[in-house]
């Protein structure tokens, strides 16, 4: 890389997919016959106007960075956890059933709160293992098992939503009745309405990951697993029980990022309470490969995105339908692995060593 | 036989329609070694984008109706054929993932179908009209059940005898078998390995965006978001693998997967009775059997389990029912052809 012709490259090859994902999305909005300076407009003041919009963004960032730090797990591994999404909502599923019958009252709502979290997350890790067990013992392919596990536990939350767990008055299909209190996660502020204790547990998370995967055995193991199979089966790698600890890893993850949703911005489970976040944290892992580093921004940007998009709808001069968002950040992500493409086969001496390595 | 009987079979081969053709159109394309994971997206794209050049054909009254059908359905062919391409030239020329690629097109253009739809979400446009089959629909029970279709529905009938024809029974299907299976003695034997595939990836999406209009412009007619054939991709990516990637079984497979669902929303619409006593269960859970069934029939054909539960049985039924039970995909699915 000290070569200046190779740097300009690498930068330009930085630059394109992010180029050409707006230039498609400035396509796509004029197309339906709008301003695309008005939607940039909106999707900014959607995301940053004030703290309260920022507390939003926040909101979106603490489950999306969860799952995609569990997702590098499974990445590592070679695994494509699709059910991710279904590990989310297997999360939220657990936490709100705590929160609708653990006996604590608000005195001790501190520790009420943490135990769901804890639930949340077995209840994450009981549908990676399910997955899990499904590729690793069973041969069902990992993609068709989590798509087959993310729809069944969506059946499920609605049965519960609409039988046993429906509110009192005026039960329907949209969401249980708002949980007690003392099972909700406090809000900072209410000019700034995120939870700190989770904010803290993302970064812990993501500085235990890292060392993890980077100063252990267990991280070698992954790498090595995920690399070439055989050769670890060689090297006398426990590929079973190291792929099945991915799993864990990253529905334990899921399961804490499924709670957040319920705890703190629904106060109750509804249908569908995982949002696709899942599913965006596969595009944030896709679009860095393994580097964890990069993860909390990367996510930060797309939180943004997928927040400033709900005033796409809103504002009078667009009315845009939201999953603009998921244009954007669609065309992002497969711009950049094109790209990839286009520069490892066309310029292949340019490549910096950690690309050439992937 | 009971004529209501007779009735629903005939609607379930109908409504099963867009499965059979978009698992038909993948069968092929994973055939020849590609593995185009977008379905679930591009047959949404493909829908809408048929339905609304359909619609605006008709808005400015410039074709006749069964014209303005023909353009739906060109346009989401066409669609779907790109969308697959874009899997192939980025596997074949870019040595990018089809499973990454394929996943983020899945996502990209399930998000560009509901953009683009927002505008036609829940308004009639033109349809696809059934007509009875002269002679072949007078058949007594096998007439009224699959000769009193609609067009789309015959064309699927045709493209599971051609598919299987050409496989089976031509060089042209030989070659294509060859390129999924063994891509490196193909190419030494003459067959030009990368035109090949990048041609049946682009008649399989086409497929695929056929099935996608027959959703739009007759099954489920007209768009709406969250859209009707939500999970339809991936329940056909699993047809083709419980179809052990043979036309017959193939469609068979989507057949059964339709029927299951017909009893299922029959059940939750009507109840379910029992010798006159209504039965009382919380029909919704029924929604998870095409999801369990997915889970049990890729257990049952791939993996250990099989072997596991044969070794129970006395052998010469083993060997049977293993060559009944198992389908092995083609060899050189999702990966890379390198010329030495």
């Amino acid at each position: 890389m000290n070569n200046p012709r190779a740097l300009a490259i690498n930068i330009i090859f930085l630059l394109i997919p992010i180029v050409i994902s707006l230039i498609f999305a400035a396509l796509l909005v004029g197309a339906v016959g709008r301003d695309p300076l008005e939607v940039v407009d909106a999707l900014w003041k959607g995301a940053f106007k004030d703290s309260r919009k920022l507390g939003g963004v926040v909101n979106f960032w603490i489950p999306l960075t969860l799952v995609s730090i569990g997702l590098v797990v499974t990445f590592r591994a070679g695994l494509w956890n699709i059910g991710v999404e279904g590990q989310m909502m297997m999360g939220a599923i657990f936490a709100s059933w705590g929160a609708q019958f653990i006996p604590l009252g608000e005195n001790l709502a501190p520790l009420l709160q943490l135990l769901l979290i804890a639930i949340a997350a077995l209840g994450g890790m009981f549908w990676g293992f399910v997955v899990g067990v499904l590729k690793i013992r069973l041969g069902v392919n990992e993609i068709f098992g989590g798509v087959a596990l993310n729809a069944l536990v969506n059946v499920i939350s609605i049965y519960l939503i609409s039988g046993p767990w429906q509110p009192r008055i005026g039960g329907s299909a949209q969401g249980t009745e708002p949980f007690p209190k003392a099972a909700l996660l406090p809000e900072f502020s209410n000019t700034f309405p995120v939870n700190i204790f989770m904010i803290a547990l993302v970064f812990a998370a993501f500085a235990i990951v890292l060392l993890m995967l980077n100063g252990t055995r267990w991280g070698l193991n992954l790498k090595a697993v995920g690399v070439n199979m055989r050769s670890a089966l060689l090297l006398g790698v426990a590929i079973e029980r190291t792929s099945m600890s991915a799993f864990l890893a990253c529905g334990a993850l899921a399961g804490i990022a499924g709670s957040y949703r319920v705890l703190f911005t629904f106060d109750n489970l509804r249908p569908l309470a995982s949002g696709g976040i899942g599913f965006l944290g596969l595009l944030v892992v896709l679009l860095l490969s393994i580097r964890l580093l990069w993860v909390p921004l990367i996510t930060f940007a797309f939180a943004a995105i997928l927040t400033g998009s709900t005033r796409l709808q809103i504002a009078p001069s667009l009315k845009l339908d939201s999953s603009l968002a998921g244009v954007l950040q669609g065309t992002l992500v497969l711009a950049v692995i094109l790209f990839q493409g286009v520069h490892e086969v066309f310029f292949p001496n340019t490549l910096s060593e950690e690309d050439a390595e992937s | 036989m009971n004529e209501e009987f007779l009735n629903t079979l005939g609607s379930i081969i109908g409504t099963a329609t867009p499965l059979v053709i978009a698992s038909l159109g993948e069968t092929i394309t994973e055939r020849a070694g590609v593995v185009n994971l977008s379905l679930d997206g591009s047959l949404a794209l493909a829908a809408v984008l048929g339905f609304a050049a359909a619609w605006t054909a008709q808005e400015a009254g410039v074709l006749d109706v069964p014209m303005q059908i023909a353009l739906g359905i060109a346009v989401a062919m066409l669609v779907g054929a790109l969308i697959a391409l874009l899997v192939a030239f980025s596997s074949i020329k870019l040595r990018r993932d089809q499973v990454a690629v394929g996943f983020v097109l899945t996502l990209l253009a399930a998000d560009l179908a509901r953009f683009l739809g927002a505008d036609f979400t829940r308004i009639p446009g033109p349809q696809i009209t059934r007509f009875a089959i002269p002679v072949l629909a007078d058949i007594p029970i096998l007439g009224q059940i699959f000769f009193r279709q609609n067009l789309l529905v015959y064309v699927s009938y045709i493209l599971m005898f051609a598919i299987w024809f050409w496989l089976f029974r031509t060089r042209g299907g030989l070659a294509l078998r060859a390129i999924g299976e063994r891509p490196e003695a193909a190419f030494a034997r003459g067959a030009k390995v990368e035109r090949l595939r990048y041609w049946y990836t682009f008649l399989g999406g086409a497929l695929v965006g056929l099935a996608g209009a027959a959703y739009s412009l007759n099954v489920k007619p007209g768009w709406s978001s969250p859209p009707a054939m939500q999970g339809d991709g991936w329940i056909a990516l699993a047809i083709v693998i419980f179809g052990g990637w043979h036309p017959f079984r193939v469609v068979l497979g989507a057949w059964l997967f339709a029927a299951l669902r017909a009893v299922s929303s029959n059940i939750q619409t009507n109840g379910l009775f029992f010798f006159g006593q209504e039965i009382n269960f919380p029909f919704v859970l029924l929604n998870t059997l095409p999801w369990l069934l997915m889970i049990l029939t890729l257990l049952v054909v791939s993996g250990g389990f099989t072997e596991r539960m044969l070794q129970y049985l006395p052998r010469a039924v083993q060997r049977r029912l293993r060559a009944f039970m198992r389908s092995d995909p083609p060899r050189a699915l999702a990966t890379r052809f390198e010329r030495e």
